[in-house]
């Protein structure tokens, strides 16, 4: 192998060195400049958004060329030994600028005062589990995961399960999942709308009145069942996700098996129970994983339907409150960290089947 | 047994017909009211605009009864009710529904009767308002008119853009690079940083959002382009470095060696054999990336919040919420407006947004 790759045009050449040492400081002073201009220019916006993807994107791309370029003209030992870093590496500093070193950081943060420098300990820590208003957000946080996850999980696997024997498969499996292509604002405008007191304009309502009920503030008065309200929004969101997921792995149970629990005069609910459920158990741990993470982290729903008022607080509205509205730094990295610790069992999971995996 | 075979079939096309339109009814609504009239859909629900029975004037007209008092019931064709009720409208019981329409003294006695009848006087007038910024003049049900500012979703529409192409591309590229070195690459702590890429796959990014702010307000990168980008790119990398590793470690062996004996560097190889070969995993990744940063809020709300210029579609249109909650005929076309872009992405590449949701874990 090595004296396939010991050839003249590795050697090393001092001009084309330094052009490829110019290079790269051009690039960099190129985007910078663009970087400045993006930042003060007044043009057109469609002219600014043209720029602003070209110089991304194209910026990008060049940094890779011009950096892969200079490593493959110095001396060829040192350009084995860097060139894997010039592929890892912009990730991997990225991943430890973005997530890494922040979550030092935040763990540091959390334990200061939230004026000044001054270490507090677990301070933070005690006057989050003792605030009235934090404990209304983790009760509702485990309402979410308990309801909101058992419902997206079984309405998952019903229509699954159902759309697996209808004779219209695709289009059903097509319309339950759109929703995943909103975002949880356009549905929190959605069912804002449905849950308007006004029963000429909210459907709920409308439908109460008509059955001969009262019309209710939906998401204000009905505490604590405004929560269910909000947790239906995410299940219309997050069902179609599990469906998808369910619908795959019940299309891998071989036929032979459901056939002859059949032939043997198992009912389909010994069938769904026995059978179907067992064989697909994997896929539901991720599902229930998935969706309990999202519940953790929920704020975009709560923000726009409630902004966390009438006792639907959640965690996610309290983290940006406390950092935004109450300006409170300290607070708010210990509700992350708080937040963190919550999913390190699937960290520990993921990292478990990793090494269950092939030799890496 | 055919037939009960039949018969459990039509019970499972029942059920999930009924599940799918129930699901389907929130997104019609939206869609629906967003073409009907501001008034329209203050006084009525979306609903009507399906044929329904409702009361519809005949055209037809009674003289009042002279020297009425507000407090005394009064008798008109041998039905008594208070003048507020006739002002609602009083059933006659043959059909007819009889209603006050003006004052005591100079109005009109209507005569209604049921029709069947539909709303359907649509408009894309709540369009034009919601995307251009000035401000318009509306003519209210009682003739008089208010000027009513629009929003300028616009803006946000190509800022939106501006966000999320760069934003779906630049971590592309960057762990597309990445998974190659991870993959085919032998160098020290290789490792031990990519444990470091699975254990980042379910961080909640609320844990960099204050440290990474301090960075930005420091650095200057609040509110640009590139602060948003980088963000996104950092948040996606270890879900697409996972991805991209899964696909590109099991591509044949026998292509690259071949390649490298005849003299490509990884660079070459990378950009011109594995890149192409790799596509059906890029385009997972990009759907799910697209959809996540077009839908995303709360990174928007932090990293650009505060700069007025670079508002994108959802902190545009949840600031709507806040400010014209009650102003329907803006939010739902704002909405609407807000998921064209991603619904097109969805229909058009869904089979390659099921594979990615398959392949993926779950992201931070």
């Amino acid at each position: 192998m090595e004296s396939i790759r010991i050839r003249t045009d590795d050697e090393f050449r001092w001009p084309d060195f330094l052009l490829a040492v110019v290079l790269v400081v051009a690039t960099f002073i190129v985007l910078y400049l663009g970087f400045i201009f993006l930042r003060d220019n007044q043009s057109a916006p469609v002219v600014t958004a043209i720029f602003a993807i070209v110089w991304g994107v194209g910026g990008v791309l060049t940094l890779y060329f011009v950096a892969n370029n200079f490593v493959e003209k110095l001396p060829h030992g040192w350009s084995t030994r860097l060139q894997p870093f010039i592929f890892v590496g912009p990730a991997i500093a990225l991943l430890a600028w973005y997530l890494a070193v922040p979550t030092v950081r935040s763990l540091v943060l959390s334990m200061q005062s939230n004026r000044g420098n001054g270490f507090v300990g677990l301070q933070n820590y005690l006057d989050i589990f003792n605030s009235r208003i934090m404990q209304e957000a983790f009760t509702n946080n485990l309402l979410w995961m308990v309801v909101g996850t058992t419902l997206v999980v079984s309405f998952g696997l019903l229509i699954a399960i159902l759309a697996d024997r209808s004779s219209f498969e695709n289009p059903a499996k097509a319309l339950i999942f759109l929703p995943m292509a909103i975002s949880m604002v356009g549905a929190g405008i959605i069912w804002k709308f449905i849950y308007d007191f006004n029963p000429n304009v909210g459907l709920l309502s409308s439908v109460v009145t008509g059955a001969g009920g009262q019309a209710q503030d939906w998401l204000r008065q009905v505490q604590p069942w405004n929560n269910i309200f909000l947790i239906i929004v995410m299940v219309w969101l997050q069902t179609g996700y599990a469906m998808v997921l369910f619908s795959a792995a019940i299309k891998g149970i071989p036929d032979e098996l459901l056939e002859a629990a059949r032939v043997d005069g198992a009912s389909e609910l010994v069938i769904f129970f026995r059978i179907i459920v067992p064989s697909i158990s994997g896929t539901i741990v991720v599902v229930i994983t998935t969706v309990i993470i999202f519940t953790l982290k929920l704020f975009d729903i709560v923000m726009v339907m409630t902004g966390g008022q009438f006792g639907t607080e959640v965690i996610g509205v309290r983290f940006y409150r406390e950092m935004f509205t109450n300006n409170n730094p300290g607070y708010a990295s210990a509700i992350a960290i708080v937040l963190l610790i919550a999913v390190i069992p699937v960290m520990i999971y993921n990292l478990r089947e990793f090494n269950k995996g092939r030799a890496f | 047994m055919h037939a009960s075979k039949k018969r459990a079939l039509w019970i499972v096309n029942g059920t999930l017909a009924v599940i799918v339109i129930l699901w389907t009814i929130p997104t019609i609504g939206l869609l629906i009211s967003s073409i009907r009239q501001r008034d329209d859909i203050r006084s009525s629900g979306w609903w009507t605009v399906l044929p329904h029975q409702a009361w519809q004037d005949t055209g037809e007209r009674l003289p009042i009864p002279e020297g009425q008092t507000r407090d005394q019931p009064i008798t008109i064709e041998g039905k008594t009710a208070t003048y507020a009720e006739w002002q609602q409208g009083v059933d006659m019981g043959d059909g007819r529904r009889i209603q006050w329409v003006g004052n005591l003294r100079l109005g009109e006695l209507y005569v209604l009767n049921q029709n069947w009848t539909a709303n359907t006087d649509f408009t894309l007038d709540n369009y034009g308002e919601v995307l251009a910024g000035r401000e318009f003049e509306v003519r209210n049900a009682d003739g008089s008119s208010t000027t009513v500012q629009g929003a300028n979703l616009v803006g946000a529409f190509i800022n939106s853009l501006t966000v999320t192409i760069p934003a779906t591309i630049i971590p592309i590229l960057i762990a597309a690079f990445a998974a190659y070195g991870f993959a085919w690459m032998r160098f020290p702590g290789r490792r031990i940083l990519f444990i470091g890429v699975v254990a980042m796959l379910v961080v909640p990014l609320q844990i960099a959002l204050v440290p990474i702010l301090r960075d930005y307000v420091a650095l200057g990168l609040n509110g640009t382009y590139l602060g948003i980008w980088l963000a996104h790119a950092g948040f996606g990398l270890p879900l697409a470095i996972y991805l991209f590793y899964n696909y590109m470690s099991n591509l044949p062996r026998d292509i690259l060696e071949s390649a490298f004996i005849d003299g490509a560097s990884h660079f070459t190889v990378f950009i011109r054999l594995i890149l192409p070969l790799s596509i059906p995993a890029l385009a997972a990744f990009a759907i799910f990336q697209f959809l996540w940063v077009w839908n995303d809020y709360l990174v928007a709300l932090i990293f650009l919040g505060l700069n007025n210029n670079i508002q994108v579609m959802t902190t545009q249109i949840a600031g709507l919420v806040g400010q014209r909650g009650q102003d329907w005929y803006l939010l739902t076309a704002g909405a609407f407006i807000s998921m064209i872009v991603p619904l097109i992405v969805f229909f058009a590449l869904q089979r390659y947004f099921v594979k990615g949701l398959m392949g993926g874990s779950v992201k931070g």
